[in-house]
């Protein structure tokens, strides 16, 4: 999984129909001082997350693997929200 | 499967249920000379791996058949702990 940050939210109507009623999460990557990095991505989210929060997301064919994406097109889920992260080296 | 090095944990407690009780590490990568390559990830524990043990990890949908509840939204897990590396030197032609 990667840690990002939700930055935003994508809304589509005309979208594939297995897609209705999923809320889709512009996550952003992070480094671990938390600093946004170049890459982000678009994800489902499955766990309630709101726009600032530190995430967790999974990628590829785990993302269908939750109630909410299961069988749809889904590569990439929001399947965590960070409460904190312990650096140790 | 890749080498990685466990450089720290992640506490989350609003997460997907099949991850309960799960540990979560945060994995550098690493090359077989133990040589960081790439940013770091997050990876399932099952092993019991400890903060600064290299590791080998899986990635992908693979990386939920080890888990307790394989219906996890999962991309990476260490699958083991590595206590010693013997890089064969291949020859080249």
């Amino acid at each position: 999984m990667v840690l990002g940050k939700v930055i935003g939210t994508v809304w589509a109507t005309r979208k594939d129909e297995n897609l209705t009623g999923m809320k889709f999460l512009i996550v952003r990557h992070i480094d671990l001082e938390y600093r946004l990095k170049d890459q982000y991505v678009v994800a489902v989210d499955s766990v309630g997350a709101g726009v600032g929060e530190v995430v967790l997301v999974a990628s590829g064919s785990s993302a269908r693997q939750t109630e909410v994406t299961k069988n749809k097109p889904v590569d990439a889920v929001i399947m965590a929200i960070v409460d904190k992260l312990d650096l140790t080296d | 499967m890749f080498f990685g090095k466990v450089i720290g944990t992640i506490w989350a407690t609003r997460k997907n249920p099949a991850l309960e009780k799960l540990k979560m590490l945060l994995v550098q990568p690493v090359d077989s000379s133990r040589a960081s390559t790439g940013a770091p990830i997050i990876a399932v524990d099952t092993v019991g791996a400890g903060s600064g043990e290299t590791v080998c990890y899986v990635t992908a949908r693979e990386a939920t058949i080890p888990l307790p509840d394989s219906f996890a939204p999962v991309d990476a897990a260490i699958i083991g702990i590595v206590d010693r590396i013997d890089p064969e030197v291949i020859e080249t032609m």
